[in-house]
């Protein structure tokens, strides 16, 4: 009764910023001259094939992106930085798994061991100024991110291949590559292997913070830094750390796309996957099973909408205002749940201590 | 209920307020004679701080009448009741540290009488018609915890208040202070003014008042004169059985130093000395008080014992190991349990359950953990037994912290730094805002404790508890140690004295 009643509760916010989301998108449809039922009927129709393998892996993506963002975000860590992390992190670890130096297998484990590496120490620097010089990784983190993308963009156009108009790295061997499984037909293109890679590290995710000693201090410090202090949390090597592991994470991000299908780095990068990790992390609520839906959400929508070019005269950017009013009405309806969810509980503590509380010690006559 | 209906300036009837699942107020008959002191008593819970933010429109109640000078009100805001001539002084003092005096009084009300000249003169007749011998244009970051005090009182006074209810206005005085606030209430009556005046602390409540209601459990249970009863009575009539006392038993001191302190000084970042040259030694089995009036370095030396500042100069030695250096996870291992001041900053997790609340503080030692796993079941069961020797009423160990009331989120704390056979514990107000039963229970499991040779550094504003259950008090003034007094013959007035410097040339 009381677990069905807090699924309840937790789930409630959810649903009233998809809605609030639905509404506010139909508006802005209708008040620039379209149907809005045009639109609906294209986003919720059902996917074909290639659409679903496309949205098994973006959600991917945008999971692992997300679980880089909610581990800093569990201890008030505001990793802005992860698109630069994995931007460096892929560009490393592409030149490496490019140059061949290594045999088969071992020349995807060692390059993922880099882009962890990258993306670990590209977040520590933020991590480090913030304990040492007392920055805002917030700050640091957007300024690392130029620097990254205008550092990779150097680099490629400097060390890497030229090929008509665009600039790539070098292609990664046959052996080297990871495409997947192919459910329907082979046009419709595999699921990535390394796509698994983001169900390894929800599970990881989960354990560590639930399970582990540091997972407790890490909870504990998000929660409540002064009482985390007090319990003999050292908080600036908490900071670091979880910067490092944040990074680390990042850097995996578009390692599934590379090894599956994009085989060097260059145009078929996908940027712009840090930010949306950052939203999906919100919608989720930072925990590793409520980010699986915000990142289906996510990728299900970025999908459908290619079609809205096709078959409306609505534009594609119109799906990134739902997205965007999705999160900024769960961030609100998650903060009304979490009140009336406090006064419930303290509701059901004083009606079943009222249960057991004895009879008055004594009603003795007053004065 | 005396006297006729004219002469009454307030008159509560039937009032009841409930919020979820907790009755505040039920039934409460209280009538105050215009131009007394009127004093509200119970223990903390007892539903006098809903009944005065009834009184003062903060809250609506949900029956009962308000009568006040014979008329019948409803108040919607606090606006409505200062227009009826009420005024009411909170606890926490509400002035800007910046701003003057005047400034201060006028801030909000400037309709009344400007902000220039008129209103300067208002504000100087008022202090000098009422002896506060304030300074208009002093700063309120210059002034101590008795002239704000007063500021407060002026602020009321200058919006037209007939009826001040003042809100625990003793908690943060020392007895001298006390003293020359009740001075001040004394011509406030004399010039016809009604004073509603809430404690806990019964001495003052018999100096000071001309008649008393007493409440428990949400209402009125008892009405009596301070001359016709004695502090005992009241007492009883208050708590609804024996009142308990901190009284230690004989010394358990024993000659093994367990903490000592040489020369600590502590500084914050500007370099301003919180603590300086502090120097003492707790024995196994010995219960220090510090006693100091809020603000004087007792909190920055307790967070320095426990860690969480550094050492500017001097050495901190637990047992015969030099522990300036260490972290205060080492020093939580090495077995100093932590009361802190502020539970719900420094002790609680608010929003986590209670076993996991076990488990903060003592992440690395058993039972709460298996080398790098939380030991869930072994915390849940090691939480049900402090639920259970500590009478933690809850619901069950998965509530959140945040549910439970004041007292038991204090029981949880004592039950969890008292498990794990601490060497050393750091009490900082361990009954603050809690109960008389708990507080109670809490003065016993330090005792307990302090027979079996457990070392307490115990810092208190509650004289009677410092008094009551320390072997030794030292004074804290200034971030020095400036007095030790033996807790058998001491006085509160003799510490008070201390705490404030009076007597600092003979300490």
């Amino acid at each position: 009764m009381n677990a069905l009643r807090r699924l309840g509760a937790s789930l409630l916010a959810p649903v009233i910023a998809v809605v609030v989301a639905m509404i506010i998108t139909s508006l802005v449809i209708s008040l620039s001259g379209s149907s809005a039922g045009d639109f609906w009927s294209v986003i919720f129709s059902r996917p074909v094939d290639r659409a679903i393998v496309n949205i098994v892996n973006q959600t991917s993506l945008i999971y692992i992106s997300a679980l880089a963002a909610a581990i800093g975000f569990r201890m008030n860590l505001f990793n802005i930085g992860v698109e630069g992390q994995y931007t460096l992190a892929s560009y490393a670890a592409a030149t490496l798994a490019g140059a061949a130096l290594f045999p088969g297998l071992l020349n995807v484990v060692l390059p993922l061991l880099l882009a962890v590496l990258v993306g670990a120490i590209w977040a520590g620097i933020a991590g480090l100024l913030k304990v040492t010089r007392g920055v805002s990784e917030v700050i640091s983190t957007i300024m690392l991110n130029a620097i990254a993308i205008t550092l990779v963009g150097y680099l490629l156009n400097k060390y890497g291949v030229h090929v008509g108009n665009g600039v790539r790295s070098t292609v990664i061997p046959e052996s080297s590559r990871l495409d997947g499984w192919t459910f329907f037909e082979a046009s419709d293109g595999p699921v990535w292997t390394l796509a698994t890679l983001a169900l390894l590290l929800g599970v990881g995710f989960w354990v560590l913070l639930n399970k582990t000693r540091f997972g407790f201090d890490l909870r504990a410090t998000g929660m409540s830094q002064s009482a985390a202090v007090a319990s003999g949390v050292n908080v600036n090597k908490m900071v670091v750390v979880s910067m490092l592991l944040s990074g680390a994470i990042a850097g995996l991000i578009w390692m599934p796309s590379f090894f599956g299908a994009a085989h060097s780095y260059g145009t078929a990068f996908q940027a712009g996957l840090g930010f949306t990790g950052i939203a999906v992390a919100l919608l989720g609520r930072n925990q590793p099973v409520g980010i699986i839906f915000g990142a289906v959400l996510f990728a299900f929508l970025n999908e459908q909408s290619n079609r809205l070019t096709l078959e409306t005269d609505i534009s594609v950017n119109v799906v990134q205002i739902t997205q965007g009013t999705i999160v900024l009405a769960v961030v609100v309806a998650y903060e009304v749940v979490r009140r009336y969810r406090t006064k419930l509980e303290q509701r059901t503590v004083a009606e079943e201590l009222a249960g057991q509380r004895q009879p008055a010690p004594s009603e003795r006559a007053t004065t | 209920m005396s006297a006729t209906a004219t002469s009454d300036a307030v008159l509560l009837q039937g009032i009841a307020k409930r919020f979820p699942g907790v009755i505040a107020n039920h039934d409460v008959d209280i009538t105050i004679r215009s131009g007394t002191v009127h004093a509200l008593i119970g223990e903390n819970g007892a539903g006098k701080s809903t009944l005065m933010k009834i009184l003062y429109g903060v809250q609506k109640p949900d029956e009962g009448t308000i009568t006040v000078d014979g008329q019948t009100v409803t108040f919607g805001s606090p606006t409505d009741a200062i227009a009826r001539g009420i005024g009411m002084v909170f606890q926490h003092f509400m002035l800007a540290d910046n701003l003057t005096v005047l400034e201060n009084v006028v801030l909000g009300a400037e309709k009344l009488h400007g902000i220039g000249e008129k209103a300067r003169s208002a504000v100087e007749q008022i202090s000098t018609t009422y002896g506060f011998g304030l300074d208009p244009d002093a700063l309120v970051e210059d002034l101590g915890v008795g002239d704000r005090q007063r500021v407060e009182i002026l602020k009321v006074l200058y919006r037209g208040a007939r009826i001040i209810i003042l809100d625990e206005p003793t908690a943060v005085l020392v007895p001298q202070e006390v003293e020359s606030l009740f001075d001040n209430l004394r011509v406030l009556k004399a010039e016809g003014h009604t004073i509603l005046f809430i404690s806990h602390k019964l001495d003052e409540v018999l100096d000071i008042a001309d008649d008393i209601t007493v409440m428990r459990r949400g209402t009125t249970v008892g009405e009596a004169k301070p001359d016709s009863i004695t502090k005992h009575e009241l007492a009883e009539l208050m708590v609804g059985s024996e009142l308990p006392s901190p009284e230690t038993e004989e010394s358990t001191v024993t000659d093994e130093v367990q903490l000592s302190l040489e020369n600590v000084t502590v500084a914050d970042a500007r370099g301003r000395r919180l603590c300086a040259e502090v120097t003492f030694t707790i024995h196994r089995g010995e219960v220090l008080g510090i006693a100091g009036v809020e603000g004087n370095g007792q909190a920055e030396l307790v967070e320095t014992i426990i860690g969480m500042r550094k050492v500017a100069t001097g050495r901190i030695r637990l047992g015969s190991e030099d522990m300036t250096a260490w972290g205060t996870r080492a020093r939580r291992e090495a077995g100093i349990g932590y009361i802190p001041e502020d539970r719900q900053r420094h002790g609680l997790l608010l929003d986590s359950p209670l076993w996991e609340n076990r488990i903060l503080g003592h992440q690395t030692q058993p039972p709460s953990v298996k080398g790098p796993w939380i030991d869930r079941a072994g915390a849940g069961s090691d939480t049900e037994r402090i639920v259970k020797e500590y009478d933690v009423r809850t619901p069950s160990i998965e509530t959140v912290a945040r549910a439970l009331s004041g007292g038991n989120q204090q029981k949880l704390i004592v039950g969890r730094e008292m498990s794990g056979q601490p060497v050393l514990l750091i009490a900082s107000h361990p009954t603050r805002g809690v109960d008389v039963g708990a507080q109670a229970a809490i003065w016993g499991y330090i005792k307990d404790a302090r027979r079996d040779g457990l070392a307490v550094l115990l810092i208190s504003a509650d004289l009677d508890e410092l008094i009551g259950l320390s072997d030794r008090i030292e004074v804290i003034l200034r971030g020095r140690l400036v007095g030790e007094f033996d807790p058998q013959s001491v006085t509160p007035q003799d510490l008070g004295a201390a705490m404030t410097g009076a007597n600092e040339a003979t300490a």
